[in-house]
């Protein structure tokens, strides 16, 4: 009778753990900002929730709307494309770790020259894009390929009509080759861009202007690029070498960087090793150090972990590059200190 | 016992008209209230807008509406460029709807054979309805391309040597810009100026028409001289009506205009739009100037419109003056 009434109590305690550990596993969480990772992070919400039974919902707002919701406390995590440095992250108490990479390639639409086979250096690729190059036959692209008949065309400069990390990164790249760049059009997310360069609105909108008119040149996700089958440019990387866009080539450019600093957003941009692509970056999620519900805290840790662990397949199949396996080890190191 | 039953019915009546006027004090009360929330939100508008505006206000001043630069990474911002890609897309846009809608209108009221009214009124009823994103997607994809090919090479030949408006035809023909833009607009406005002139055309009493062509006036002289005259203030009401739609229109513009913060002399450069400038930059906006100055640039449109309404109701009021009505 001891023993059996033991036994019960034991039971109900193991029971009402039980119960205790699934309502903190359960906890559905909600992420908003950066639209670049929303189609992974989305992919990855439903594996996670068909695995675990957790909830996790990411509306893309953009970076800004991301880092605002945060700091306002309505979201658990948000997304953001342009890192916090690092006194904004301890100014705000915020924990920053990378989830995937991503590159932007150029994009273009000349008739008669194959993709890939147009050579572009950074400094001549700033100067295009600032419109100190109005024509295709330019001795300054003609000096990088020999060979190639360049036509007769006017440059046509098609960007991101909307404030995007796409352009804030592909600014700061071009505004690292060349001064002039940096001073005339900048570098953010919403720029100075030539007078008769044409806006279009998201991703598809440079896709759609840059098939259309002739001469174009844009720049795009390289996973739109592909999705798109667009003509790109070989890009001469740091080490001299002329690279095409590709998954490899974001992933050498990530393992030559070091990611032991704080908010883990090293520039990721022009590194140094032989195949890296020039234009190489991540995207971050942003959680309170100190949060008021343990349980959705935990919630934030837990999908990450397992998305990193779990979904690095599903990421580049939607054409992104997943993080190297040391800088996984260390994403999870810094989100111990999500409480 | 008459007496009593008098007075039963007379309490009964002033129970009744007492029932009466609550309900009626009831119903004014309600349809008030509802009258109110429009007037409300308005006013809550103009002051959010306004007070989310200050502090680009108090940095740029008035000057804000006549400096042409847009500059995010320098934090200078003035509106010259988005109101001058307003107006000139709305202008133009009239330009080209207000005489297709006229000539609509009026074949569907005096030559039009009747079996063929109904399914013409209806056709265009139906173009109002379209979304207008699917202008926009269409004039990107289909529109674009044919008028860069088609349109903008033999017009520039036509034009382009030809003094003062030689330059407004100039830029390479890339299919997006201003005229594109202004094209768009005008099928999107067709529908809703056509439809309002139809309405108002079909108002005219036969008696005087058909007075007219016994006189033996031509359509043309019947329309000059009895229709147009007697439809004025309905009329410059469809024209408004449109161009509050033109001002106001977003994502179609946004999708062809080009999207470039500045003021280009050529039609066929790309430009930009207040509205279309919003939708572009809210979503990424950080806070300070430039979350501002997107503010004030709402408070500007918010602006234009009602001077383009004040001055459709002078014009209406004036031309009701003049006839006497």
């Amino acid at each position: 009778m001891h023993t059996l009434n033991k036994l019960a109590q034991s039971t109900l305690a193991a029971a009402m753990g039980l119960a205790f550990s699934v309502s903190v596993l359960a906890a559905d969480i909600t992420g908003a900002g950066a639209t670049f990772p929303y189609a992974v992070y989305t992919k990855w919400a439903e594996a996670y929730q068909s695995a675990t039974g957790s909830k996790v919902n990411y509306q893309g707002i953009g970076s800004s709307g991301g880092i605002k919701q945060i700091k306002a406390k309505t979201v658990d995590f948000g997304g953001t494309d342009a890192p916090l440095s690092e006194s904004e992250l301890t100014q705000s108490n915020l924990v920053q770790v990378p989830t995937v990479m991503g590159g932007v390639t150029i994009v273009v639409n000349l008739p008669g020259i194959e993709s890939g086979k147009l050579k572009l250096d950074g400094v001549t690729a700033a100067n295009i894009f600032r419109g100190a190059i109005p024509k295709w036959n330019d001795p300054a692209i003609a000096k990088l390929n020999p060979g190639v008949s360049l036509p007769d065309l006017p440059i046509t400069i098609s960007h991101r009509s909307d404030g995007s990390g796409t352009t804030y990164v592909f600014t700061n790249y071009l505004a690292k080759q060349s001064m002039a760049f940096k001073r005339d059009v900048g570098a953010d997310k919403t720029v100075n861009w030539p007078s008769n360069a044409v806006g279009g609105k998201g991703n598809p909108g440079v896709a759609a202007n840059v098939q259309k008119i002739k001469g174009a040149i844009g720049y795009v996700d390289i996973a739109d690029a592909m999705k798109n089958n667009m003509d790109f440019v070989a890009l001469k990387n740091r080490a001299g070498n002329y690279v095409v866009p590709s998954q490899e080539a974001v992933a050498d450019a990530a393992a030559g960087a070091n990611f032991h600093v704080k908010g883990m957003a090293p520039d990721l941009l022009d590194q140094t090793s032989k195949n890296a692509w020039p234009i190489t970056s991540a995207t971050f999620v942003l959680a309170y150090e100190k949060g008021s519900d343990p349980a959705r805290q935990k919630g934030v840790v837990d999908f990450f972990s397992w998305s990193l662990n779990n979904g690095q397949k599903m990421a580049e199949e939607l054409g992104f590059v997943a993080l190297p396996p040391n800088v996984v080890k260390m994403v999870e190191a810094e989100m111990q200190n999500i409480k | 016992m008459s007496e009593l039953s008098a007075t039963a019915g007379i309490d009964l009546h002033a129970q009744r008209v007492r029932k009466f006027r609550i309900q009626d004090l009831f119903f004014h009360r309600t349809t008030q209230l509802f009258a109110l929330v429009v007037l409300a939100s308005l006013v809550g508008i103009l002051v959010s807008l306004s007070f989310e505006a200050w502090p680009s206000l108090k940095t740029f001043g008035p000057a804000f509406l006549w400096t042409n630069i847009w500059s995010v990474p320098d934090d200078e911002f003035g509106a010259l460029a988005a109101i001058y890609g307003t107006v000139t897309t709305s202008v133009i846009a009239l330009l080209i709807a207000v005489p297709v809608s006229f000539g609509i209108a009026l074949f569907l009221t005096e030559t039009c054979p009747v079996w063929l009214r109904r399914p013409l009124g209806t056709a265009i009823e139906l173009l109002a309805g379209i979304p207008s994103i699917v202008y926009g997607i269409w004039g990107l994809f289909i529109f674009a391309p044919l008028f860069a090919d088609y349109i903008q090479p033999p017009l520039q030949e036509l034009f382009g040597n030809v003094p003062v408006i030689g330059s407004w035809f100039s830029g390479p023909p890339i299919g997006i810009g201003i005229m594109t833009a202004s094209i768009v607009l005008a099928l999107m406005v067709i529908p809703f100026i056509a439809s309002v002139m139809r309405d108002v055309f079909e108002t005219v009493p036969d008696v005087l028409r058909e007075s007219a062509y016994a006189m033996g006036c031509t359509t043309w002289e019947v329309v000059r001289n009895i229709v147009l005259p007697y439809t004025r203030v309905g009329v410059i009401g469809g024209i408004m009506l449109g161009l509050g739609r033109a001002l106001g229109e977003t994502m179609a513009v946004t999708f062809v205009i080009g999207n470039a913060n500045r003021i280009n002399p050529g039609l066929f450069s790309p430009g930009t739009s207040i509205a279309s400038t919003l939708a572009n930059e809210f979503g990424e906006a950080s806070p300070g100037l430039h979350f501002s100055s997107l503010f004030a640039l709402g408070l500007v449109l918010f602006i234009l419109t009602f001077i383009v309404l004040a001055i459709s109701r002078w014009l209406i009021s004036r031309s009701m003056g003049s006839e006497g009505l």
